[in-house]
């Protein structure tokens, strides 16, 4: 497979010697509009690796932020074809950051996965998280996307043991993504050493980077966790910071695409700052 | 697309990855594979463990009551005046339907894997029951997920399960009916897996879970099967059973699917008709998608987004079924049938007036498609309807209907 843009992203990273600051927020949340000048604050901001969330009814490892964003987006008529459009509109001003889409199987199956992931390599996205396609399911999406030259990126859990992470890390590309606790997005961060330790674990069985998601929500958790990670992910906290500024009827009481800015800065001097405190 | 050629047997299914054809599968969170990889090692072992069996069939026989009757519906015959109706009684079962078979097989199972709490999804609340019955017995801590709409509608079985010891957690989000309760379940199961067990009602999910629940329920046709040829003789010329995620149905269905002069008849929920969205007829009226766990028929949009659906029975209010039953349709072995809310109602009426049985209106809309083929079938013919559960929990539902207040 040839490199995309997160190989290319994390080897630059690496070589500055800091973590990936990886954020997630939800493609047209809370309209189309919005989301695109959320995505187009991001780079500036400071994000190294923008997941692009879509949307689905039935979020089945989602909290009830995220549970919410994909309700607001669905509301305010977001499509599949919506977000691939979005992803390219941002493409078509910044050829560098990777885009990675997350989501559930049913609407990429329904779009046809052929189909999809033409389109989507077309939109400039570089990698796919979908979360209801296991290692066993791998005929379904990840081998066609491999083929087609974007990067499946696997989620490891704290139930994946050493018997089973062969598995999960055959196929995986672009990066590891290490989900830190049993649970769904949005829960409270584990135990910050045990998550160290995991990504270690993991570091031995692949020369992949790993990220940790689930659970990080400030700078000071984003450095913590990036002393041992190569990424930090991101995203009910940004989800939050877009509903904050939503009124009771969906109306802005702020500019979201401000207050998500606000908070990648200050998680990102929190990534940068993590090999500093590590060092230390 | 070709049709699959016919196979030998329809009773094979599903293969090692957990597929009937292209239905079913494993689409489940990383978190939560290894303990599904765990059940079904489990599940191997105990189906053909003796002891497993023994066990089993001890609690069926002094615990839940089975076997369970089948019975001559005279009255009904007589009513409708074709071929000869045969109900199978489960809802003389213990906890008024045929949830406990599902459910004393999984917590053994649970028991097995050396689980410390139950998690299950309900609509009607029939396995929310039969799931807080089973952990009062076996002394687990049970906690059951039930939409808030559902809570509202079925409020005698919700007591219940709180006088059982359950804790019931009614889910908002959604419509509020089964599908969501089956998301909530699924999100704690995530969160608690190392515990948890979670006791699936139907025969949907992730692989194994359709195919045990199956399992544990073919019990309803196995007897049924036995019953007829002893009663009758012969084997019936049609079986219908109704079908939500399809656990009933497929329990009595899968012992008969290779009996080929057994017509069969699975009953969807035509709410208020196909035309519109409100109906659960996902056979008839979605295509395949993924949800819960498995590849099936779905009620969706052109995005893959998932509708809710509408039934007067709450056990029906899903919009997906089982795999199996997703698998039987493109072959062609079952017939998918949709029945209407008002029909259902004028069956579960009927069924009370000519034989004094209340019916639950999921297996009222069984009954009331009986009633459309019945009559015009021969007198020497039979025709066995799974009368899955009783319907006092529907009372307070069918009075809303005909405009009473009780």
């Amino acid at each position: 497979m040839m490199t995309t843009r997160i190989d290319r992203r994390m080897a630059k990273l690496k070589a500055e010697g800091r973590p990936a600051l990886v954020t997630y927020f939800m493609g047209g949340d809370p309209d189309y509009d919005t989301a695109l000048a959320i995505m187009k604050a991001l780079p500036g901001a400071g994000s190294d690796v923008i997941e692009l969330g879509m949307p689905f009814s039935d979020p089945m490892a989602d909290g009830p932020a995220i549970q919410a964003a994909g309700l607001r987006a669905l509301k305010g008529g977001q499509t599949l074809a919506k977000t691939l459009k979005l992803a390219s509109e941002f493409r078509a001003g910044d050829d560098e950051t990777p885009i990675v889409l997350m989501g559930y199987y049913n609407p990429i199956y329904i779009y046809g996965v052929d189909r999809f992931l033409a389109d989507a390599k077309a939109s400039g996205i570089d990698g796919l998280i979908v979360v209801d396609l296991p290692p066993e399911m791998d005929e379904e999406l990840c081998i066609p996307a491999l083929k087609a030259g974007v990067n499946f990126i696997r989620l490891a859990t704290p139930t994946t043991d050493d018997k089973r992470l062969p598995k999960v890390l055959e196929n995986t590309s672009g990066f590891v993504y290490y989900v830190s606790m049993t649970g769904i997005t949005g829960s409270a961060l584990a135990d910050t050493a045990k998550v160290s330790a995991a990504v270690r674990r993991i570091k031995g069985h692949t020369a992949l980077p790993v990220c940790v998601g689930f659970g990080v929500k400030t700078a000071e958790q984003a450095r913590v966790i990036g002393a041992s990670a190569d990424g930090v992910v991101v995203g009910t906290a940004i989800v939050n910071a877009i509903a904050n500024v939503l009124g009771p009827k969906g109306e802005k009481t702020a500019d979201p695409a401000e207050a998500v800015a606000t908070l990648v800065s200050g998680l990102a001097q929190g990534v940068r700052s993590a090999r500093l405190a590590a060092a230390e | 697309m070709n049709k699959p050629a016919m196979p030998n047997s329809f009773r094979t299914g599903p293969d090692e990855q957990g597929m009937f054809g292209i239905f079913g599968g494993r689409f489940v969170a990383e978190t939560l594979m290894p303990l599904i990889l765990d059940l079904e090692e489990q599940w191997n072992k105990a189906k053909t463990d003796p002891e497993f069996k023994a066990e089993l069939q001890n609690l069926s026989t002094h615990y839940a009551g089975r076997p369970s009757k089948l019975y001559f519906a005279e009255g009904l015959t007589k009513h409708l005046g074709g071929a000869k109706v045969y109900f199978k009684r489960e809802d003389l079962n213990h906890t008024g339907s045929h949830k406990i078979n599902n459910c004393l097989g999984q917590i053994l199972l649970a028991k097995r894997m050396g689980k410390k709490r139950i998690i299950a999804e309900t609509g009607a609340g029939q396995h929310g029951v039969a799931s807080a019955t089973v952990a009062a017995r076996f002394g687990y801590p049970c906690v059951v997920y039930m939409g808030a709409t559902d809570v509202a509608r079925q409020s005698p079985n919700v007591f219940r399960m709180k006088l059982l010891g359950a804790e019931v957690r009614p889910v908002t989000a959604g419509h509020g009916t089964l599908k969501d309760a089956m998301n909530e379940a699924l999100r704690d199961w995530v969160t608690n897996v190392e515990d948890t067990y979670y006791l699936i009602g139907t025969a949907a999910g992730p692989h194994p879970y359709p195919e045990l629940v199956r399992d544990f329920q073919s019990v309803i046709g196995t007897e049924a099967r036995a019953q007829i040829l002893e009663q009758e003789g012969r084997l019936p010329d049609v079986i219908i059973a109704a079908v939500g995620g399809g656990s009933n149905a497929i329990g009595l269905f899968h012992p008969f699917l290779d009996d080929k002069d057994v017509r069969i008849i699975g009953i969807e929920a035509g709410g208020r008709g196909l035309d519109g969205i409100e109906h659960c007829a996902s056979m008839n009226a979605g295509k395949p998608g993924v949800l819960h766990g498995n590849r099936t028929y779905l009620l969706q949009d052109a995005d893959g987004q998932i509708l809710d659906g509408h039934s007067i029975s709450a056990g029906l209010d899903y919009p997906g079924v089982g795999p199996e039953h997703s698998w039987l349709r493109d072959s062609g072995r079952v017939q998918y049938e949709p029945i209407l809310d008002d029909e259902a109602l004028e069956a579960f009426q009927l069924t009370t007036r000519v034989e004094g049985i209340i019916p639950a209106l999921e297996s009222a809309h069984a009954i009331a498609h009986a009633m459309k083929i019945v009559p015009k079938m021969d007198k020497d013919q039979i025709v066995i309807v799974n009368l899955s559960g009783r319907g006092d929990k529907d009372v307070h539902t069918v009075a809303n209907m005909l405009g009473m207040e009780i």
